[in-house]
């Protein structure tokens, strides 16, 4: 039995981990110096579960992909250029702050909002897609928040893999502590799903679907609706860098036998 | 004032797990630093009573319980219906909980769904006497903010590893039970088993005293012009075995299965540490063949004593992101360690 999904992948932007970030605080609270300076790159988390969605609606015919993101506008249509060459999708976007000092109470309600006025939703058949964690604020809370703002009770996080079975149901494989993985067996549609890396790599770039994405990608942006995200009723007190500087110890020319001996000392103490 | 609800999940045995006895410490701490805090502990699972009898002394005024053979497996509907029930019966402003993959999945819907909200990864909870502030990391253990909150409930999901587990004699006591009725909504999903590699395949090892992180020179050509996977893996696995480290790789030697290259064999994306990989908790880190840039050494903001073994004496590790940088070929380092640790 092959289903025609609507997959909904949720996934913003961060900056490029390579840069140096620095906090800074500003009137309405902590961010980032330079913030809008920075590169940026799609949530890795978040690219995973797009690629994730992608290869399932390949392979469901009929199935459709969109990608609800949340972040200023212009840094949006930077990682779109990017973004959009990979896979194919069609681009809901929200103009709003994306920093990791936002509340995902709020992020998941602006989300759920923009989800649930997607023209043509069949809740029968949506699968809310999204990375389990961002690489920003890391509170892997946005998907079961927004899961009930939709109404949707069957949650999965950490999620490296998921099955279609012949029957419609979804066997999915989430992580849990020690290395393993429960799985489980959910009748179907509706499910929200946050992705860990999954087991695809990641596409190569393809002129093709970004060219037919960016047809879509401009007009998305230009007609990207405002929304306030904020952290409303959180006050911080600090933001800092962690003191993590060691005074490293370079040892060269050594022979291996001395440095394997003072490791193993050093393993033993 | 306010009324904090330790929350927890049992194990299947019916006991703690050190996370949600670290994060009772947590709860314990707090209802002791607020002025006029009342102190519940709410259980859900199969059976709960080895668990409220295990912390009987913590000082609880009363202990919750949701139990029955649907909370045995953590499922989102199961568990958010329980803990909901559980919170609206303490009437709870604040909670506290381990931050499990059984929580982290269910609990910040909970706050949702009683009106609240939730701080995830929270590494260290203090308190005054009116006021209770929390500490967690943000961009990837990159910084670190502390913060309070206005809203109530406020659920506090305390990472394992960052508080003393709390300790006191076990006693018989009485469970409040909760009843709560699962719709067949909530039964969508049932669990139907774990995966858990073979135990000579199982690398990661959370309670080890030492990680050892592989990192992509291992599969990389060596002096002699040739790969040496194979003698890699050995060396890797043999030092797994005479230590009981656990086994941490960079996010490219994982990376490299997937493009088809040669590579370790027993690695996967959970070995994986890093921006988009774990940030475990270990005593000691002992990184090989790796540069130790950015994106990967914030998985290791957790290391106490970090040292490094690469050709390279520029590298990341050089710049004072380990105690120790050993310039030197890990394939010959690591073959004399393992005869060391041998012998």
């Amino acid at each position: 039995m092959s289903i025609a999904y609507q997959i909904v992948v949720c996934g913003s932007i961060v900056p490029d981990p390579l840069q140096t970030l620095t906090p800074v605080t500003g009137p309405t609270g902590p961010g980032l110096k330079n913030e809008m300076m920075l590169p940026a790159w799609l949530d890795p988390w978040a690219g995973h579960a797009l690629y994730e969605a992608a290869h399932l609606a390949k392979n469901q015919p009929g199935s459709k992909v969109w990608l609800v993101s949340l972040g200023p506008k212009a840094k949006l249509q930077q990682v779109m250029m990017t973004v959009a060459q990979k896979v194919p999708f069609e681009l809901i976007a929200l103009d709003g702050a994306a920093g990791g000092f936002t509340d995902a109470a709020e992020t998941a309600a602006a989300l759920a909002e923009a989800i649930a006025a997607l023209p043509g939703l069949d809740r029968s058949k949506l699968l809310v897609f999204g990375g389990w964690e961002s690489a920003s604020r890391g509170a892997g809370a946005t998907l079961q928040i927004l899961a009930e703002h939709l109404g949707i009770t069957d949650v999965f996080m950490g999620v490296d893999e998921l099955k279609v079975e012949a029957d419609g149901t979804l066997e999915i494989l989430e992580r849990i502590e020690g290395g393993r993985h429960q799985v489980s067996r959910c009748s179907g549609a509706p499910a929200v799903l946050g992705w860990a890396t999954g087991n695809l790599p990641e596409p190569k770039n393809n002129p093709q679907i970004g060219m037919t994405n960016m047809r879509g990608v401009m007009p998305a942006l230009q007609k990207a609706r405002s929304v306030t995200v904020g952290a409303t009723g959180v006050t911080f007190a600090e933001v800092v860098l962690p003191q993590q500087q060691r005074q490293t110890r370079i040892v060269k020319d050594a022979a291996p036998d001395d440095i394997a001996r003072e490791i193993v000392d050093w393993i033993k103490q | 004032m306010e009324t904090i609800l330790f929350l927890a999940h049992t194990e299947a045995d019916g006991t703690l797990a050190p996370a949600a006895l670290e994060a009772l410490g947590a709860a314990t701490s707090l209802s002791t630093s607020l002025a006029n805090a009342r102190f519940i502990v709410g259980l859900l699972g199969e059976n709960v009573t080895p668990a409220a009898q295990q912390i009987a002394s913590c000082g609880a005024a009363k202990f919750l319980g949701v139990s029955g053979a649907d909370f045995a497996p953590a499922r989102y509907a199961s568990d958010a219906t329980a803990a909901a029930a559980l919170c609206q019966a303490a009437e709870a402003t604040l909670v506290v909980a381990p931050a499990t993959s059984r929580f982290n999945r269910c609990l910040p819907g909970v706050a949702q769904r009683v009106g609240g909200r939730a701080d995830t990864h929270v590494t260290q909870v203090r308190a005054t006497a009116d006021q209770v502030s929390v500490s967690r990391w943000y961009y990837r253990q990159r910084m670190e903010g502390t913060h309070t909150r206005t809203q109530r409930p406020w659920f506090i999901l305390v990472d394992p590893g960052t508080h003393p587990a709390w300790t006191g004699a076990a006693a018989t006591v009485a469970v409040e039970p909760v009843a709560v009725t699962l719709e067949d909504a909530a039964k969508r999903t049932t669990v139907t088993g774990f995966r858990t590699p073979a135990a000579d395949a199982q690398t990661i090892r959370p309670d080890a005293s030492l990680l050892l992180v592989a990192g992509a020179g291992w599969t990389k050509k060596q002096a002699d012009g040739q790969t040496h996977v194979p003698e890699a893996e050995q060396l890797i696995l043999d030092f797994l075995r005479l230590t009981r480290a656990s086994l941490g790789s960079t996010k490219s030697l994982v990376d490299l299965g997937g493009e088809g290259q040669a590579v370790l064999s027993f690695l996967s994306h959970l070995n994986q540490i890093g921006q988009t990989g774990a940030t475990p908790r270990h005593p000691k880190g002992l990184s090989t063949c790796c540069h130790g840039e950015e994106p990967h050494t914030v998985g290791w903001r957790f290391i106490n004593e970090r040292r490094a073994i690469s050709l390279d004496p520029n590298c990341s590790w050089a710049r004072g992101k380990a105690d120790v940088l050993y310039v030197a070929d890990a394939f010959a380092v690591m073959r004399k360690v393992n005869e060391l640790l041998a012998a």
